[in-house]
């Protein structure tokens, strides 16, 4: 296996497989990770994503494809470093700390003796939690126990930092605030971390960038703010944020819909072919039917059916005449009744286009 | 769990997946699982390369009797326990027995009481110059009826096991729900007709659990049946090595006996998945109203009394009684200390290697599980359906045969030992390894550590309380065990047990008092240990 010459990488893998049984759980994965990069990986459950993680920390042998870590191959056709050799640290779902060890013990543990001492304080100091290195884990609560996790998990210095959906044992407060700390601590250490979650919120928030697994293959690598406006398929347009598919048809370069036309992409469609037009809630912009000076044609009249309340924000579930739904965003001062007639524009020109037949799902 | 079918399943199969286990590790777990088939392995061999003589042994009169004989005490002792425990069970739970509280306590305390002990109880109080004769020779009485043989290998024997019955009806009665019985009276059946038809159809299951395991118990024990000189199979098995060491035909006769020890333990086991399957749907949470016994009050209590009263009472007054006599005859100590001594030893040292021995399969079958696992865990618990006798013999003929320089030493009792005892610490060990979570030995690996390593500085540490555990009840267990002690203890090495049975043999009561109440101290601590340990299973 050539070794990797861009210096600026932590890991990567190519072309990745693993199988269980008749199950691809992982399908040829190209990734890379950049040097103090956060990577999100996101996916359902069933993804595959902890097996990728799991490959890249050794406990499972790809059926193809290869590993570098820090410019080394750790796996491939003759080789399989074992998880001990491939300078990773790793934080479970779980805390998984030593629980006959305290807090300084579980932190030391990948530390030679003559530096432990030194470091299990820098790092105890990083986390927040000077003052309880005699603690044993029981006595520490959920979210210590993350945070020891974490420490531990950087003080031998790895490579890469991987975790897995390191916060779903916690209540959602906790939850969110733990994951802006962890991502904060990670930045000072200048760690390079990989992170598995299932939580669009999450990944988005806390990322710099995100690639989108789905049944073994990752669907889109890209950053947050790209993956929620140009998805490049239906399944990450629906599972990042919340998505207004428009069906519609190609007319002279345009997709037509019910809310308006759209550029198809940069035009390489032709006319006739059906494709969906991708439209975020607060891109609809809703107006009242009575307060139009010319009548509408009745069938781009839309009726407000339901109101979701989601605090500075209204979303309110739109009806079409044939049945067809779509949700616009508004703010909670600006909402309308529900059995309103609307019509509804588009605030966008460039939209992300999917043609029906080149992506069957 | 029709919809998303495919995400689970993947997740199965990948549950399924375990990591290749290392070489040493394998290695370990195939030589304990070798050294525990090896008994058995033996006695096959031997019987079979003997070819047609074997067989014609197995058809032989003198065989087909001691077959006889054997299972004729262990059909007798079931009855008498099942219709001994049955009605105990019922007094203690569901009715209105004065003091039931004690008596249900009460009811359960024979099964601290070793066999060997039991039957030094039976034969130091009823048998020649025994304490009732003793007691009664002021009034001229010269002889008590005959107790050696099957009547008195029988009483023994119930006395001792059947409280396995009480224990096992008295679970069933409590999760019983009173639904029916309530629903048959509802209906116009009266109390006898009700338990009759209702409440012990219910009971079945229950009753055939306990049987099995009183008949396990009598179909293995030697200490009271060699006590009573009852030619069962163990005592004839014993009696056949000591007398002229035809190996042919006592592998014959220890085959057998494993035949019939097997084929009890395959019921006893599908029993046991059956009944678990029927409670699992049980709701009765509802206590069961406690019944007035009105005019059977007295016969009732009559009958615990007399049954409490031989099983509990007896043994603890005859060891009683001839320990007094003992000190005030000036029965040398000295014997007892040493016994003593030479039982912790050895005890202690098998419980070490017991324990040592369970990491390697404990560790195979609950990380790594798969073929070789499942096959190395299995034949460990081989040893366990071996009567204590069997496997005394395979090793005395094994010694005797290729390492005549270890017969007879400690390193080979202890051997014994750990082929007899190895699966009570594998089963503690394991217990306590299912409760270790696979991702802190990951996090160790991670942190640098190969799988040794994570072995010595995670795992062994956080289950140090279950190892302890299981070399605690190893060191009880191996604190009892008679027949394999007797076989292969070294000459001169007399353990507590031993000295019980010696002694009791050869008419000493007093001498074998003190260690008798010694080993009744020691099986009690060990039951107590068993059942502390028994909720984690």
């Amino acid at each position: 296996m050539e070794r990797v010459t861009d210096p600026d990488l932590a890991m990567r893998t190519l072309a990745l497989t693993k199988r269980f049984g008749d199950v691809l759980a992982v399908d040829h994965v190209d990734l890379d990770v950049r040097r103090a990069e956060f990577l999100g990986v996101l996916g359902p459950s069933g993804c595959g994503k902890t097996t990728l993680l799991r490959l890249i920390a050794g406990f499972e042998r790809p059926d193809g494809g290869g590993i570098e870590i820090d410019g080394r191959a750790v796996t491939g056709p003759r080789r399989h470093l074992p998880p001990e050799e491939r300078r990773i640290g790793m934080v479970f779902q779980e805390s998984a700390l030593f629980p006959h060890l305290d807090v300084a013990g579980n932190i030391g543990f990948g530390l030679p003796r003559r530096l432990r001492e030194a470091r299990v304080a820098e790092m105890v100091a990083l986390v927040g939690l000077a003052g309880l290195q005699r603690r044993m884990p029981h006595e520490l609560s959920g979210g210590q126990q993350q945070r020891v996790a974490l420490a531990r998990a950087l003080a031998p210095h790895p490579a890469l930092i991987l975790l897995d959906e390191p916060f779903n044992s916690l209540d959602a407060t906790l939850r969110s605030q733990l994951r802006i700390e962890v991502r904060e601590i990670l930045g000072r250490a200048g760690a390079t971390a990989l992170f598995v979650t299932h939580d669009q919120a999450e990944a988005l928030e806390i990322s710099d960038r995100v690639a989108v697994m789905r049944a073994g293959r990752i669907e889109q690598i890209s950053s947050p703010d790209e993956l929620y406006l140009r998805p490049v398929n239906r399944f990450v347009a629906g599972f990042v944020g919340e998505a207004n598919l428009l069906p519609g048809e190609v007319r002279h370069g345009e997709v037509v819909t019910l809310v308006g036309r759209f550029r198809a992409g940069n035009g390489t469609l032709a006319d006739g072919v059906r494709a969906e037009v991708l439209l975020r809630p607060e891109q609809l912009h809703m107006l009242p039917v009575d307060r139009l000076s010319s009548a509408p044609r009745p069938e781009s009249v839309l009726r407000i059916v339901r109101r979701v309340f989601h605090g500075s924000e209204v979303h309110h579930v739109l009806r079409s005449r044939d049945g067809f739904e779509l949700e616009a965003a508004t703010a909670s001062s600006a909402t309308l009744e529900i059995g309103t007639e609307v019509i509804v524009h588009a605030r966008a020109r460039e939209v992300p286009v999917y043609p029906i037949e080149a992506d069957p799902l | 769990m029709t919809t998303g079918a495919t995400a689970p399943a993947s997740r199965a199969t990948y549950r399924a997946r375990t990591p290749a286990a290392p070489a040493w590790l394998v290695a370990a777990g195939v030589l304990v699982a070798l050294l525990s088939l090896l008994p058995i392995g033996y006695l096959v061999v031997l019987a079979v390369s003997s070819g047609e003589g074997a067989l014609a042994l197995v058809f032989r009169d003198r065989t087909l009797a001691v077959l006889g004989r054997t299972l004729l005490l262990a059909a007798t002792v079931t009855t008498a326990s099942v219709l001994v425990g049955v009605p105990l069970a019922w007094l203690t739970i569901r009715s209105k027995l004065p003091g039931r509280r004690w008596w249900t306590v009460l009811a359960v305390l024979p099964l601290v009481i070793p066999s060997y002990v039991g039957g030094y109880a039976v034969v130091a109080a009823f048998g020649p110059r025994g304490a009732l004769q003793s007691l009664l020779e002021p009034l001229g009485v010269e002889r008590l009826p005959e107790l050696y043989g099957f009547g008195g290998a029988a009483l023994a024997l119930t006395l001792f096991s059947f409280p396995y019955v009480v224990l096992s009806v008295r679970g069933a009665l409590m999760r019983l729900d009173p639904a029916f019985e309530e629903a048959s009276r509802s209906l116009g059946r009266g109390p006898w007709h009700t338990f009759f038809t209702v409440t012990l159809p219910q009971l079945r299951p229950a009753i055939t659990a306990g049987a099995l395991l009183v008949a396990l118990y009598s179909l293995a024990d030697f200490g009271a049946v060699s006590l009573l000189q009852f030619d069962s199979f163990t005592r004839a098995i014993y009696v056949q090595y000591r007398a002229s060491f035809d190996p042919t035909l006592a592998a014959v006769l220890a085959l057998l006996l494993v035949a019939c020890t097997a084929a009890l333990l395959l019921a006893e086991a599908r029993l046991r998945g059956r009944a678990r399957y029927h409670r699992s749907g049980g709701g009765g949470t509802r206590r069961a109203r406690v019944v007035h016994l009105g005019r059977w009050k007295w016969p009732a209590v009559a009958l615990v009394v007399l049954v409490v009263g031989l099983a509990v009472a007896l043994p603890i007054g005859t060891i009683g009684f001839w320990l007094v006599r003992g000190l005030v005859a000036g029965e040398p100590l000295a014997f007892v200390l040493e016994a003593t001594r030479n039982s912790v030893v050895a005890s202690g040292l098998a419980a070490g290697l017991a324990v040592l021995a369970s990491i390697p399969v404990a560790v195979l079958a609950v990380r790594h599980r798969g073929v070789v696992a499942s096959i190395i865990e299995r034949a460990t618990y081989g040893g366990f359906a071996l009567p204590g006798i069997v496997i005394g013999l395979a090793f005395v003929f094994v010694a005797a045969r290729y390492l005549p320089w270890a017969y007879q030493t400690l390193p080979l009792l202890l051997v014994a030992y750990l082929v007899r005892f190895a699966p009570e610490a594998v089963g503690v060990t394991r217990t306590s390894l299912l409760q270790v979570s696979p991702r802190i030995e990951e996090a160790a690996r991670t942190l640098g550590r190969n799988p040794g390593a994570v072995l010595r500085e995670v795992t062994l540490p956080i289950i140090r309380p279950g190892l302890a555990t299981g070399a605690a009840l190893v060191f009880l267990t191996a604190m009892k065990e008679l027949p394999t002690t007797i076989m292969l203890a070294p000459t001169g090495f007399d353990t507590l047990a031993v000295r019980i049975w010696s002694a009791t043999s050869e008419g000493f009561f007093a001498r074998a008092a003190a260690p008798a109440l010694l080993m009744v101290l020691v099986a009690a601590a060990s039951l107590a240990l068993l059942l502390r340990s028994e909720p984690d299973r």
